[in-house]
């Protein structure tokens, strides 16, 4: 199971990649697989002003849609359209080329709330209980 | 050991009509005109007319009738064998019903007749209104849904104008996160704001977690009982007093009706409107997305608000009552899809209360008895007692083997079963639901524990087999990830591919 330490997480399995007061949001590998093979990527207009915890896509496999929660607040400034062609990107590289959304920070404090790698390692352990 | 359905004969192959098609073959002879022809070309805009006829199968009357017949035999039914399709209560659906069904009185009647005219299928109406009354313990029915999201929709829009007329609208529905899956669609499509709750690890609704969210902006509490895993929810009365303080109103899904019937009234519970899928818990035709019926039944704070018209009865005659200035309008053509609700009525009739009552604990013996015989083998993520559905997982079989619940479902085809439902609820990772109904023979039941530990030994022994099932249907495993990925929907995209 692949969580990478330069990552922050959600209890939702959503990661966030914080570069300054940018962040990049997708979900997790753990996610994808528990998911399956993904058909469908719903994401949210460039532009969106979104806030911490709010549903701004969809993730459709062949089992279920799963909302996609945001991490964090601020302001959608770009979309993975690439995901319009190639859902299985989220399947194969949930942390690279699956990359889903990114925001423009409004409130980069609210990083701290999110999960280190560790938290995040903790929390699959205790669900797979 | 019994002996499970399985496959033994033949399947005939069939290609698709379009493929079959010859040019100027006719499967019908139309008569000679009897009134001047007319110019299309001249009676509509240019806009509104073909350049070129469409592209349709020119083919022969025992093409299509052998077609679809060949068709048939490659599908399953709950006439061949057990539907275990959680969730679904894919019950047998007695003949008498279609018979009911096919009396030139009800089939032959038009919508227009007058009431003078109609009295017997108004008479009928009401009589299954009344009869669906006393099942849920409510006040006020209407049969216009026509099914069991339509009747969610139609309850919650009700809910909301009940509030606005109260001069409190109100923006919050939560719903727990073991209702059916539908609710939160119906209530987002209401414009409100869902929230929705995580069960106790009982797999019931939390209660405490339900007392901080519900608050004075709440609408409506949906829930469904008995819950998705088929569990009692013991406290929703505590809930619904919880709602009701508010200023609230409770939702409850009557798709898993089927327990519940004779045992206990949705009204005591504090429910104040429901649908009742006839389709399910009164055995009309189901699956294949034919016509249904989501019968609403309404406490009587809701009552001004039902769609119109009502079937009422005056002085020993039947009417339709317009008049309901209060009505959200109406939310179906005509009266609701009618051959459903002679099956129904038809149902109804045949059961009485004492047969309703013995189905639900039919229901729920047959359900347990599957969940006993197969709890050894079969991961049961929550052990809290069900009534009429149980829910398995396929933790065992994918961590020895890499066996998914898909995987189990596309096996039990070749035992001659309808899989079960997969994946959902989503609670439960995994998840197999089974729902046996009551109308499965004991011998039936026993068949299909069978096959499911025989699917089980096999997981262990041969799990390549049970990964590439089906083996004996006429078309083996789909890939469903390419078909939703690349869908080939029309002849003519399949034309493009070729």
């Amino acid at each position: 199971m692949s969580i990478p330490n330069d990552l922050r997480y959600t209890e939702e399995h959503e990661w966030a990649r914080v570069e300054g007061t940018s962040a990049t949001v997708g979900i997790t590998h753990h996610a994808q697989e528990a998911l399956g093979d993904i058909v469908f990527v719903d994401l949210p207009e460039v532009g969106r002003q979104i806030k911490k915890g709010e549903a701004i896509g969809a993730v459709e496999s062949v089992k279920a849609v799963s909302d996609l929660f945001s991490p964090l607040s601020g302001k959608v400034v770009a979309v993975n359209t690439e995901l319009t062609n190639l859902p299985d990107a989220v399947n194969k590289e949930p942390y690279g080329a699956g990359w889903m959304v990114k925001v423009e920070l409004s409130a980069p404090a609210e990083v701290d709330q999110l999960l280190s790698a560790d938290a995040y390692q903790g929390l699959l352990a205790k669900e797979a209980k | 050991m019994s002996r499970s359905p399985g496959r033994q004969g033949r399947l005939l192959a069939e290609p698709l009509l379009c493929e079959q098609s010859v040019p100027g073959r006719r499967g019908l002879d139309l008569p000679a005109l009897d009134v001047d022809p007319v110019d299309v070309g001249k009676a509509w805009p240019a806009v509104c007319v073909r350049a070129q006829p469409p592209v349709l199968p020119e083919v022969s009357e025992v093409e299509v009738a052998r077609h679809y017949t060949r068709l048939s035999t490659w599908n399953h039914s709950i006439d061949l064998a057990a539907y275990p399709l959680g969730s679904c209560t894919m019950k047998y659906n007695p003949r008498l019903n279609e018979w009911a069904a096919r009396l030139d009185g009800f089939a032959g009647l038009h919508p227009y007749a007058p009431e003078a005219l109609a009295q017997g299928a108004l008479g009928l109406m009401h009589a299954l209104g009344q009869g669906l009354l006393a099942v849920t313990g409510l006040d006020s029915v209407t049969l216009q849904p026509a099914a069991g999201a339509h009747g969610e929709l139609t309850g919650i829009m009700m809910v909301r104008k009940a509030l606005a007329e109260r001069g409190s609208p109100r923006s919050l529905v939560v719903v727990p996160d073991s209702a059916h899956g539908t609710n939160p669609a119906t209530a987002a499509l209401n414009g409100f704001r869902v929230v929705t709750v995580a069960s106790c690890p009982d797999g019931t609704a939390d209660v405490e977690a339900l007392r901080k969210v519900i608050d004075d902006s709440v609408a409506a509490v949906m829930i469904t009982n008995p819950n998705t895993l088929g569990v009692f929810e013991p406290r929703i009365k505590e809930v619904a007093d919880l709602v009701h303080g508010k200023g609230g109103f409770v939702y409850m899904d009557g798709a898993n009706l089927n327990a519940l019937m004779g045992k206990t009234l949705p009204a005591a519970m504090g429910v104040d409107v429901m649908h009742i899928n006839l389709h399910k818990t009164m055995s009309t035709p189901h699956g294949g997305g034919g016509p249904g019926g989501g019968a609403l039944c309404v406490a009587e704070a809701l009552a001004p608000y039902l769609p119109r018209p009502l079937v009422v009865e005056r002085n020993g005659r039947y009417a339709l009552d317009y008049d309901r200035p209060l009505s959200i309008g109406r939310v179906r053509s005509f009266y609701g899809n009618f051959g459903v609700l002679v099956r129904a009525y038809a149902y109804l009739r045949e059961m009485g209360a004492p047969g309703l009552t013995r189905a639900a604990e039919l229901a729920v013996l047959n359900a347990n008895y599957v969940r006993a015989r197969l709890k050894e083998r079969y991961e049961l993520p929550y052990a809290t007692p069900t009534l009429h559905e149980v829910v398995f997982s396929d933790k065992r079989q994918k961590d020895s083997k890499g066996v998914t619940n898909i995987d189990v479902a596309k096996r039990l085809i070749d035992h001659g079963f309808h899989p079960p439902t997969v994946s959902f609820p989503l609670i439960v990772h995994g998840a197999l639901m089974i729902e046996p109904c009551e109308t499965e023979p004991p011998a039936s039941v026993e068949a299909l524990c069978d096959a499911f530990l025989q699917i089980a030994d096999e997981v262990e022994r041969d799990p390549d087999k049970v990964k590439s099932a089906p083996h004996t249907t006429m078309i083996g495993r789909l890939d469903d990830v390419r078909a939703a990925r690349q869908p080939v929907l029309t002849y003519r995209d399949l034309a493009a591919t070729k």
